[in-house]
C-alpha cells in the first residue's frame, strides 16, 4: 500500500530519530570505550570507533566484579520473588477479600510508594542493626522486600480487579477456601501480573545503589557498588568500568528480551478487554 | 433436596435498606422465580441464600438448618451466574469437576459424574476445550453442568439466560425446564423477564423496591394480580387499567365509564355505589368478531381502531372506547382493519380485576380467587405440590 508522507509525519519521525540518537549516545560511548585499549582512550578521540578491538576489558571486568554480580543475583532474585509473592497475596486480599477498613489500610500502604530511599536510610540502618541484620545480604533483601510491597501490592490489586468477582464467588460455592481459591483460580490467572511485577522489581533492585553501599559490608556489596568502586580510583582506565556496566546491564536486558512481550501485554491488560 | 425458608429477611448496605423484610417459604422440589424490575433486590436475596451476602436481619433456613452463619461452601447450594463465571484457565471437564475436586472425591468418581452431566447437556465433544473456545450457549451449558455435577440441595440462578440471543434463550429455557423435571431439585431463579417467570415457575414471586408484591402460580398472578404494579409487570402487552365508578343499573352492580356500563358477574359486598375504581382487563380478555358470541351483550361496546399489528397467529389492536379510553386487545388470527374504523368489542368482564385508585391494591382479590380463573388460561397442575403457606407483606 502506497502512502504519501504528510509533513506532520515527517516532523514526527525526525523528532523521534533525534530522540533515539540522544538515548543511544551513552550506550554507544560505553561500547566504544569498553572496546578500546586503555592507551587509546582520550578525550579528543572519544567518539571514534577503536582502531583495534580489544575484548579483554570484558574478561578483566568480569573477574573484578564477579563477587558483586553473585551478590546482586542472590539479592535481586530473593527480594524480587518474595516481594512479588507477598504483593500478589496482598493484592488478592485488597481486591477480593475486602474487609471493614481495608480501603484505608490500602491507602496507607500506598504512601510507602512515595517515600524516597534516602529518607528512610537512617532509621532503616538503625532498625537493621537492632535486628542484627546489618551488613549482610539478608538485611538488604528484607529492606527491598518491605520497600517493594506497596508497588507490588498495587499492581496486583489492579490486576486482580479485572478478575470478575463472580469467579471467586463461584469458587467459594464450589467449596474452595481462601488459599485454594488463590492457588487454583487466582494464581493461574495472574501470570502476566507476575511478569510485570517481577520485571519491575528486578530492575529496581538490581539498579539500586544507595542502600547497597550503606547497608552491606564490602564482601556483600551488590554490583552497583562494585561498579562505582571500579570507576572511583585515582587513575581510572575507563575501558574497565564501561565493560563492567555493559556486563551489569546484561541480566536486565535479557529479562526484557524474554519477558518483554508479557510485560507489554500485562500493562495493556487493563485497557484491552481479553 | 430441601425446602428453603426466608423469615423477615432484611438487607442493608451501610445505611441503605434494599430488602425490607421478606417472608417466603419454598417447598422441596419447587421451582420459584423471583421477578421484578432491575434494582429491586432479586440478586441480593439470592446471594443471601447462597451466603455471598450477609443477612442484616431475619433468618434463612435451608432444610431445617438456619444458615445465617453458615459458610457458602457448607450450604450445599449451586449457583449459575449471569456471566457464567467459568474458570477461564480450566477445561470444560475441570470446570465441571472443580467442586468435586475441592470435596476431595476420587478422580474416578469425578470423571464419571462429569461425563454423565456432559452427555446430558451434549457437551461431550467439548470436554477438553477451554471456555474461550465455546459459544455463548455452550458456556451456559457448562455453567449448568457445573451446578448439576454437585447434586446440590438448592439450585440458584441469577439471570442465567440474559446473555443469550432471543432464539437460544427460548431453547435454553425449555432445557432448563426439562432439567428441573428430571432432577426435581429446589430451584430459585432470578430474572427480570416476565416470560421466563411465567414459563418456568411453579410459583412466581414479584418484587418491587425490596418488597414482595405477590406470590402465586403463573395463572394466579396473571389473572388475579394483587395490585396495579403486578398487573402491568406480568403479561405482555400489560393489563389495560381503566378508570370507572361503581354503579347499579337495573339491579346489577357494575362499573360505569363515561358512556358505558358493564355489570359485574356477581354482587360484591365490599363495593359501594359511587366508589371510584380502576378496572383491569387483560388484552386477551377483549374479543372481536366470531369470539364475540361467547360474550353477553351487556359486556359489549363499540370501539375505534387506531392501529393494528399482526404478530403472526395473533394481532394486537390499539382501540379507543368512549372516545377517550385507550386499550390494547390481543385477538386470534390476522386482523386487518382501517385506522379509524369502528368495531364491536366484547369484554370478558368475568375476568375483570378491580383496584383501589388510591392504594392501587386489588379490591377483594381474595374473595375472587375461588371464582373464575379456570378455563381462560391453561391451568397448571400443582396438585402434587405440598400445601404452601405464603406470607406477603
Ligand atoms: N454491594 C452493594 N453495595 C451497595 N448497594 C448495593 C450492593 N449490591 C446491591 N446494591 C443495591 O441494592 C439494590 C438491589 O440490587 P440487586 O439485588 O442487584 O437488584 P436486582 O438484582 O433486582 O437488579 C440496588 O439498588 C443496588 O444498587
Ligand atoms: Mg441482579
Amino acid at each position: 500500500m502506497e502512502r504519501k508522507l504528510s509533513p506532520a509525519t515527517i516532523v514526527l519521525y525526525v523528532v523521534l530519530g533525534i530522540l533515539v540518537i540522544l538515548y543511544l549516545m551513552p550506550a554507544y560511548m560505553a561500547l566504544v570505550t569498553a572496546l578500546k585499549s586503555p592507551a587509546e582512550i582520550s578525550l579528543p578521540t572519544a567518539w571514534e570507533w577503536p582502531s583495534v578491538i580489544n575484548w579483554s576489558s570484558f574478561s578483566e571486568a568480569l573477574d573484578l566484579l564477579k563477587p558483586n554480580l553473585v551478590n546482586s543475583l542472590i539479592l535481586t532474585v530473593c527480594a524480587t520473588a518474595l516481594s512479588t509473592v507477598l504483593g500478589s497475596l496482598n493484592g488478592y486480599v485488597f481486591s477480593k477479600w475486602t474487609f471493614r477498613g481495608s480501603e484505608i489500610i490500602f491507602t496507607l500502604f500506598l504512601f510507602g510508594m512515595f517515600i524516597p530511599y534516602q529518607v528512610i536510610l537512617i532509621p532503616l540502618f538503625q532498625t537493621l542493626r537492632a535486628m542484627n541484620l546489618y551488613g549482610g545480604l539478608p538485611g538488604l533483601i528484607l529492606a527491598h522486600v518491605v520497600y517493594g510491597l506497596p508497588i507490588t501490592s498495587l499492581i496486583f490489586r489492579n490486576f486482580y480487579a479485572q478478575i470478575p468477582t463472580a469467579l471467586i464467588e463461584s469458587a467459594r460455592l464450589d467449596g474452595a477456601g481462601f488459599f485454594s481459591i488463590y492457588t487454583r483460580v487466582v494464581f493461574p490467572l495472574s501470570i502476566p501480573g507476575f511478569v510485570v511485577t517481577s520485571l519491575w522489581q528486578f530492575t529496581q533492585i538490581w539498579n539500586e545503589f544507595l542502600w547497597g553501599i550503606t547497608l552491606t559490608r564490602h564482601s556483600e556489596n551488590p554490583i552497583t557498588v562494585g561498579l562505582a568502586q571500579l570507576a572511583g580510583g585515582q587513575a581510572v582506565s575507563w575501558n574497565l568500568p564501561m565493560a563492567g556496566s555493559i556486563l551489569a546491564a546484561i541480566p536486565v536486558l535479557l529479562i526484557y528480551v524474554f519477558l518483554g512481550r508479557y510485560f507489554i501485554r500485562g500493562l495493556l491488560a487493563g485497557s484491552v478487554k481479553g | 433436596m430441601a425446602k428453603v425458608e426466608l423469615k423477615s429477611v432484611v438487607k442493608r448496605f451501610g445505611d441503605v435498606r434494599v430488602v425490607h423484610g421478606i417472608d417466603l417459604e419454598i417447598a422441596d422440589n419447587e421451582f420459584i422465580v423471583l421477578v421484578g424490575p432491575s434494582g429491586c433486590g432479586k440478586s441480593t436475596i439470592l446471594r443471601m441464600v447462597a451466603g455471598l451476602e450477609s443477612i442484616s436481619d431475619g433468618e434463612i433456613y435451608i432444610g431445617d438448618r438456619c444458615v445465617n452463619e453458615v459458610d457458602p461452601k457448607s450450604r450445599n447450594v449451586a449457583m449459575v451466574f449471569q456471566n457464567y463465571a467459568l474458570y477461564p484457565h480450566m477445561t470444560v471437564h475441570d470446570n465441571m469437576g472443580f467442586s468435586l475436586d475441592m470435596a476431595k472425591r476420587p478422580q474416578k468418581e469425578i470423571n464419571e459424574k462429569v461425563r454423565k452431566a456432559a452427555s446430558m447437556l451434549e457437551l461431550e465433544p467439548y470436554l477438553d476445550r477451554k471456555p474461550e473456545a465455546l459459544s455463548g450457549g455452550q458456556r451456559q451449558r457448562v455453567a449448568m453442568g457445573r451446578a448439576i455435577v454437585r447434586q446440590p440441595d438448592v439450585f440458584l440462578f441469577d439471570e442465567p439466560l440474559s446473555n443469550l440471543d432471543a432464539q437460544l434463550r427460548t431453547q435454553m429455557r425449555m432445557e432448563l425446564k426439562k432439567l428441573h423435571m428430571k432432577f426435581s431439585t429446589t430451584t430459585i431463579y432470578v430474572t427480570h423477564d416476565q416470560i421466563e417467570a411465567m414459563t418456568l415457575a411453579d410459583r412466581i414471586v414479584i418484587l418491587k423496591d425490596g418488597l414482595i408484591q405477590q406470590v402465586g402460580t403463573p395463572v394466579e398472578v396473571y389473572e388475579k394480580p394483587a395490585n396495579v404494579f403486578v398487573a402491568q409487570f406480568i403479561g405482555n402487552p400489560p393489563m389495560n387499567i381503566l378508570e370507572g365508578t361503581v354503579a347499579r343499573d337495573q339491579g346489577r352492580l357494575g362499573v360505569r365509564t363515561k358512556r358505558s356500563f358493564f355489570p359485574l358477574q356477581e354482587d360484591r359486598k365490599n363495593l359501594w355505589e359511587g366508589q371510584k375504581v380502576l378496572f383491569g382487563l387483560r388484552p386477551d380478555a377483549i374479543k372481536i368478531g366470531d369470539s364475540l358470541n361467547r360474550i353477553p351483550p351487556e359486556w359489549r361496546c363499540t370501539a375505534q381502531v387506531e392501529l393494528t399489528e399482526i404478530l403472526g397467529g395473533q394481532s394486537l389492536l390499539d382501540l379507543v372506547v368512549d372516545d377517550e379510553i385507550s386499550l390494547i386487545a390481543e385477538v386470534e388470527g390476522r386482523v386487518q382493519m382501517q385506522a379509524g374504523s369502528s368495531v364491536e368489542v366484547g369484554f370478558c368482564f368475568d375476568r375483570v380485576v378491580l383496584f383501589d385508585p388510591e392504594t392501587e391494591e386489588a379490591l377483594s382479590s381474595v374473595a375472587q380467587l375461588e371464582g373464575t380463573a379456570e378455563g381462560t388460561t391453561p391451568e397448571r397442575d400443582i396438585a402434587h405440590k405440598k400445601e404452601i403457606e405464603v406470607h406477603t407483606n
